[in-house]
């Protein structure tokens, strides 16, 4: 039996990481965006304004890279060391993507990246553009590859268990690439991180206004910030309404909690907070369809029956067939050279039960329900902020077009506040799409305590404070390089 | 005429090569704030790979061999945890 302290210290690590990585990810994915349009501008009018304004804000994005590069590879180290089983059970599939990812973000990075920066008086003006939209795409690539990982373990498909190697072992690349979950979750994210450049750039651009310098400057990348992250914020919002259906279809565990829906049925009620509700509204998000059946947590505990006739098993049967599943894996290693016979039955029955795999790891039934109330208003201060964020941006850009927003100070200390508020409700999203699965690792094939390592509490325990030194380290650099660059201005020369 | 051929393609990769590598080493060499970062990405890549990596997250199977590693992990998720 693992400790359930060493499950813990390895999951908050591990969160710990994720939670850092991507702090830095969203501002990469959006502002590379923001000035590849001002480089663009630039390139079309020939306005040496919109190169300098494009070359400032590649050096706030430069900031931010060197500071949130390779923390990623953290998460990697700590797959081999304090998820080994993990790591070896699935780590054929899900180790090519992310190799993927390794290979293509060096070379896309080593390559226009170098371009971007050290290029402006050596290659053309439009290779120079190609360049700086190769930096956008190549950041969105990586971010496919990563979510394509993820996904998989959300929706695990394309993939086949075999006992002799105790692998799952890939069967179908395009069903990993085009797992529904991936092409949602990827967007969802992608367009997160367009609102937060955006927000990053009206943000420090009203800082300028508030200190009644670089105006014209400041203006000029409100206006593209905030068309920029209206695009992004509603793209966040479609690509969510697609994440709820799918959610609803393979992780119905992780919508209940995210609404704290203790029994559902039709005509289920979409929770604004406890105890306003708007009837019919989940059902409505989760289905497409007022008349929906959105399944609750003890519905899904008890085992429910959807109306088109659909049976899904309680957790006592899954449990049951889980333990069966490994009950026939155990045997199937114990007799495959001793009698291929029995081997081949205990095989069948591990295939016949596989999908129930992780649920025979599963000791109670109330270790299935995440922790509904962080789920549940992670949820909240997600579409809360988001919306509120959307419609900030609108007024932002309502009076830029007015020439109004000098005058506002009021509008223009909420959009700095806006900063930070806009990297909680993207942490707010991962705690909702990460937290709201637990126990599972890979939904349904293993839970998070089956897939640690066999390492001491006191080996996590030492690391994971290791990280909080180094990362609060990196952050106040980063933050301290960061306002010194915003403090000197656009017009430093940059390079 | 077909080692001409050769020798103008090999003397035009030479050139681009030589190219790539000045036009690298150019950048390098006029940055101005840029170098603050470059240490910075620097220290973080020692602290990764030469401290944490090397002392820290040692992967758990990697002294094992392939059929090692597949009898350890069975094991491991045959013992109902």
């Amino acid at each position: 039996m693992v400790e359930t302290a060493l499950v813990d210290w390895s999951r908050l690590q591990f969160a710990l990481t994720a939670g850092y990585h991507w702090i830095f990810v969203p501002l990469t994915l959006g502002l590379a965006v923001i000035m590849a349009v001002m480089e663009t501008i630039y390139v079309v009018k020939g306005d040496e304004f919109w190169k300098r304004a494009a070359k400032f804000w590649m050096k706030l994005f430069a900031i931010n890279f060197a500071v949130g590069i390779a923390t990623g590879i953290i998460l990697e180290f700590q797959f081999g060391t304090n998820f080994s089983n993990y790591s070896w059970f699935v780590g054929d599939i899900f180790g090519a993507p992310l190799a993927i990812e390794g290979i293509f973000a060096f070379f896309m990075e080593a390559t226009f990246f170098a371009v971007m920066f050290f290029g402006w008086q050596k290659v053309g003006k439009r290779f120079h553009l190609a360049s700086t939209w190769f930096v956008a795409l190549g950041a969105a690539i990586s971010a496919v590859w990563i979510l394509v990982a993820n996904s998989w373990m959300q929706h695990p498909v394309g993939m086949e268990f075999n006992p002799d190697t105790v692998r799952h072992e890939m069967v179908d690349f395009s069903a990993l690439v085009l797992n529904p979950v991936a092409i949602s979750k990827f967007f969802h994210s992608w367009f997160s991180g367009w609102m937060t450049g955006a927000i990053f750039v009206i943000g420090v651009s009203c800082w300028y206004l508030l200190k009644k310098r670089e105006q014209k400057f400041a203006l000029s990348s409100i206006r593209i910030a905030a068309i920029v992250g209206i695009i992004g914020t509603l793209g966040v919002m479609f690509t969510g309404d697609s994440s709820a259906v799918h959610v609803s279809k393979y992780q119905p565990m992780k919508l209940a909690a995210a609404e704290g829906l203790e029994n559902g049925g039709e005509r289920a009620p979409f929770s604004i907070v406890p105890g306003i509700e708007i009837p019919g509204m989940l059902s409505v998000l989760a289905t497409h369809d007022i008349d929906g059946y959105v399944p609750g947590i003890n519905n899904i505990l008890d085992g429910y029956t959807t109306p088109d006739g659909q049976t899904h098993l309680s957790a006592e049967q899954k449990m049951e067939r889980g333990k069966i599943a490994i009950e026939a894996f155990s045997n199937y290693r114990e007799l495959k050279d001793s009698n291929p016979e029995e081997a081949a039955i205990a095989r069948k029955t591990l295939e016949e039960n596989i999908e129930y795999f992780g649920y025979g790891y599963i000791n109670s039934r109330n270790e299935l329900v995440p922790p509904v109330p962080l789920v549940y208003w992670a949820f909240r201060v997600m579409v809360g902020l988001g919306s509120a964020l959307l419609l900030l941006m609108f007024i932002v850009l309502w009076a830029e077009r007015k020439k109004r927003l000098e005058s506002m100070t009021w509008l223009q200390k909420a959009a700095i506040l806006a900063i930070p508020m806009v990297y909680l409700a993207g942490q707010a999203g991962w705690i909702v799409a990460e937290v709201g699965r637990q126990p599972w690792v890979i939904e349904g094939l293993l839970p998070v305590k089956s897939a640690v390592s066999s390492v001491s509490v006191g080996a996590v325990q030492t690391t994971f404070f290791i990280f909080v030194a180094i990362f609060t380290l990196f952050l106040a650099i980063e933050l301290r390089i960061l306002f010194k660059a915003i403090k000197e201005g656009p017009k430093t020369e940059v390079e | 005429m077909y080692f001409y051929m050769c020798k103008n393609i090999i003397i035009e990769m030479r050139n681009a090569i030589i190219g790539i590598w000045n036009f690298y080493v150019d950048g390098f060499r006029n940055m101005t704030w840029g170098r603050t970062l470059w240490w910075l990405i620097l220290l973080k890549v020692i602290l990764l790979f030469l401290v944490l990596r090397a002392f820290f997250f040692k992967p758990t199977l990697a002294d094992k061999s392939e059929e090692e590693r597949i009898e350890y992990v069975g094991n491991q998720l045959s013992n109902n945890k």
